[in-house]
């Protein structure tokens, strides 16, 4: 087994690939209901403390196993009018699409829940 | 070109059936997402940052018609409308859903076409000189040594899980347009001095990536009957003896590098020695086989220049400008080797539209004998156009937003997509190659600059060719932000050089002023007719040092 | 741990040794770095094998050849594919032994490792479990032909099955 590896500061949601779509998605929970997968990375859950994170964690080691995701893994962000924002300008671009493209992904509505349909 | 027979045909099909049973096999869990990456690698399936990208192989970057319009219906069926070809004559498709994949290759395998080998440590697709059969200055085509290895690396029992990739290019005229000195193996066909055979010249460990290397030259004259056995003795000895332990030291480069060319030549020729040849090669009636594929079309007899091409010039100096750029001489009279731009102002560069890519196919079905190439610069090529039927195509071309005449100029720029869609980038490329495009966009500025190659990466491992640009940039990380390290003297032809760093890296919004301050240096120093590289090599890397340190502490 | 031939599963009649004793074990697989001593103390009606690490040589190898009746490659990851050549030069040098391939293999190699020499392939029970004796069969019957001369047998040659409609039809149009 590999070390684990040094958990990125929190607050941090956790984010990976659909495996067979490839589409980002978010850990979101709904309510008080278990842990699910969204598009909308405005939707996903934002773990503030250790344990929220082992919930993330817990979660993503699951989907794994399941062969629901790949590439799963926690994202530190911030708050930016109550959305979670990575910090880092890699994973921001995996929160909107190709920057050169703003037609193209997230940004342009992909999988966003309160963007108009079509 | 060449034309799948019934066992080409039988083999893709049943390529395809493997991977579809694959991606099954990893859905239900019988194979881990560990074993099945380098499966979907060896057929091309990466996970980007936002989905799964698709490569698919243009063997040798030749293409037709029908082929192409395939790929536009793919592009819009299963896709965003749009692919983008690469520094490996490749097309990649952005946006497939893996669900798809099998269904996507179900329609390459009806066009003859495959994603076989298009990324993983294993015998990548060949790539070779996009001038093939066309150029004035070939002594050989090197399309059917492309086609031989094409088909003799596919699938290969012994090399299919090497220590890294392995790059393999061939060219057969005096100038490399090919990079074979940046490739894992190069071949060049030449003439041997005494018996006048075509032979080859074998280079092994050119590389770009984390460490550049040029290749050497280990066989100046190997009989042409003998290429693959010489082929399976440098890919035995690189499999069992090619580094293991550190995936940035395990390309050959590296291993020839610690033992020596020297050395690394007579394993080569030690191993080859015990190979019994006739039982490996290919007869050399397969060899003819192959070969008469690629015999010229029908060309018409025609004058050498036209008179009709020569008239619109004469009325129409845009035309004239677009044909001066991007047409080269070709080998029969009253032809020539048209080069379409895929470097507008504002586009990706290796981009296209499915409507682009049916418009071009439409013009090589009627101009070009229904061929095509894809060019490592990320251009295309209708390589045998009547030049009389040249103001049509340019016409043409206009109506689809193809017709930038900027062909080997200073926005004609080499980039990979970097961090806007690739997950191993660690910057962006596309947005800084729009930002020097832009800045240059005056055409006659472009024209008065002259042959100036830009080449970006997004990373070290250097798709974009960075390290053999005139002007390289390297996208990299510093301290949170996109930081771009400019080289320069840097070539990717017969005369090939890695370039030198200028300075410490700029941030993106500072590129364009370090190239603008680059290019006037050149254009203070340069004497009558000189270009940019030959002038570096004149003056040297200093003038251009003091100029950079300009921009860096103006920038500071 | 279980073994595959071409054919499916596989009963091993090989024991591994501790070290170099290898006693009266009748079929004896020892490791490489003691195989000198194993071999001093065979006894007539006894056949060694031996567990090379696929980094060995085969110049290290080809004396001890003729004494061996198995040589049992390890594969440290399915990725590593150093054994497909050294099957590869252990058959040139005539070996007519088994050689078996070691370690955590998929499926998808079975192919491979059949065309370059190996007979045998010992899995981890893990992976076994997961790619069952089914799935290996299929994956072994991928391709019906391909394309490299000199690997496995010639009527699954693509070159010479080329050849051989070229003999049947020496005279084919253009």
């Amino acid at each position: 087994m590999a070390a684990q590896a040094k958990r990125v500061p929190l607050p941090a949601i956790l984010l990976a690939n659909d495996l067979l779509d490839g589409d980002v998605v978010f850990a979101f929970a709904d309510g008080a209901g278990p842990l699910a997968w969204t598009r909308d990375p405005a939707l996903a859950l934002v773990a503030t403390d250790d344990a929220a994170a082992d919930r993330l964690e817990a979660f993503a080691a699951a989907e794994l196993r399941g062969n629901r995701v790949v590439d799963a893994y926690l994202v530190d962000v911030a708050i930016e009018s109550g959305s979670p924002v990575p910090r880092h300008f890699r994973e921001r671009f995996k929160t909107l699409g190709p920057s050169n493209r703003p037609d193209l992904g997230k940004q342009a509505g992909d999988g966003i829940a309160s963007a108009p349909k079509g | 070109m060449y034309r799948y027979d019934e066992f080409d045909e039988r083999f893709v099909r049943e390529r395809v059936a493997q991977f579809t049973d694959q991606v099954a096999r990893r859905l239900d869990g019988s194979l881990t997402e560990d074993e099945f990456k380098p499966l979907r690698l060896k057929n091309g399936v990466y996970l980007q940052l936002h989905a799964y990208m698709l490569r698919i192989a243009v063997p040798y970057g030749t293409l037709n018609s029908r082929q192409l319009r395939q790929l536009a219906l793919i592009g819009e069926r299963y896709d965003r409308g749009y692919g983008h070809f690469t520094t490996r004559q490749n097309l990649q498709f952005n946006w497939p859903k893996l669900r798809d994949v099998p269904e996507i290759l179900g329609l390459l395998a009806d066009v003859e076409m495959h994603c076989i080998q298009t990324s993983g440590n294993c015998i990548r697709n060949v790539t070779a000189d996009h001038f093939a059969g066309v150029a004035q200055d070939e002594i050989e085509d090197p399309r059917p040594t492309a086609e031989l290895i094409r088909q003799w690396s596919s699938a290969h029992p012994e090399f299919g899980y090497l220590p890294r990739k392995f790059k393999i290019a061939v060219t057969g005229a005096e100038a490399d347009r090919a990079v074979i000195k940046a490739h894992d193996i190069g071949l060049r066909l030449r003439r041997h001095p005494d018996t006048h055979e075509t032979c080859y010249e074998i280079s092994v460990g050119g590389g770009l990536g984390r460490t550049p290397m040029i290749g050497k030259v280990v066989r100046d004259y190997l009989p042409k009957k003998d290429l693959l056995a010489y082929l399976e003795a440098i890919m035995r000895v690189y499999n069992l003896e090619g580094r293991r332990d550190n995936k940035y030291k395990a390309r050959v480069k590296i291993l020839v590098h610690e033992i020596g060319a020297e050395e690394f030549t007579r394993r080569v020729e030690a191993e080859f020695a015990q190979l019994d040849g006739p039982s490996i090669n290919a007869d050399p009636e397969e060899v003819a086989r192959i070969a008469a594929y690629f015999a010229p079309p029908a060309y018409e007899t025609l004058p050498a220049v036209s008179n009709t091409l020569e008239a619109a010039k004469a009325a129409n100096p845009a035309f004239a400008r677009w044909v001066e750029v991007n047409t080269v001489p070709h080998k029969a009279p009253g032809y020539t080797a048209l080069t379409i731009s895929l470097k507008p102002q504002g586009q990706a560069p290796g981009d296209a539209t499915s409507e682009q890519m049916r418009r071009v196919a439409d013009l090589a079905e009627r101009y070009s004998f229904d061929e095509l190439r894809v060019t490592h610069a990320q251009n295309l090529v209708l390589p045998h156009v009547r030049q009389r039927d040249l103001f049509a195509i340019w016409q043409q071309l206009g109506e689809a937003g193809l017709a930038t005449a900027n062909v080997g100029l200073v926005t004609d720029i080499i980039a990979c997509p970097g961090l806007d869609y690739c997950a191993l980038a660690t910057a962006r490329s596309i947005p800084v190659a729009q930002a020097i495009q832009s800045r240059f966009a005056d055409e006659a500025r472009q024209r008065e600059i002259g042959p100036l190659g830009i080449k970006i990466s997004g990373c070290i491992n250097a798709c974009g060719h960075h390290h053999v640009g005139h002007i390289g940039i390297l996208g990299l990380e510093k301290r949170g932000i996109e930081s771009y390290q400019i080289t320069l003297g840097g070539d990717a032809t017969e005369n090939a050089a890695i370039g030198e760093i200028l300075g410490p890296g700029l941030a993106a919004e500072e590129v364009p002023d370090a190239i603008e301050r680059i290019v006037g240096v050149y254009l203070a120093a340069r004497a009558e007719g000189e270009s940019f590289i030959d002038t570096i090599r004149r003056i040297g890397l200093a003038p251009f040092k003091a100029a950079f340190q300009e921009t860096a502490r103006a920038a500071a | 741990m279980p073994l595959l031939d071409r054919t499916g599963s596989a009963e091993d009649r090989w024991t591994r040794s501790e070290g170099a004793a290898i006693g009266n074990i009748p079929a004896a697989l020892v490791p490489w770095e003691v195989l000198v001593e194993a071999l001093d103390a065979q006894e007539a009606e006894q056949v060694i094998g031996v567990i090379l690490p696929n980094s060995v040589p085969f110049l290290a190898l080809a004396p001890f050849l003729p004494r061996l009746a198995l040589v049992a490659i390890t594969f440290p990851a399915y990725a590593d594919g150093r054994g497909f050549s050294l099957a590869r030069q252990i058959r040139r040098a005539g070996f007519a032994g088994e050689i078996r391939a070691s370690g955590p293999l998929i499926a998808d190699q079975f192919a491979y490792a059949l065309s370059c020499g190996f007979d045998t392939i010992e899995l981890p029970e893990a992976n076994a479990a997961r790619q069952p004796v089914p799935q290996w069969l299929h994956a072994r019957d991928s391709f019906s032909a391909t394309y490299q001369r000199g690997y496995g047998e010639t009527d699954r040659n693509i070159l010479d099955q080329r050849r051989a409609a070229r003999t049947a039809r020496p005279l084919a149009a253009e």
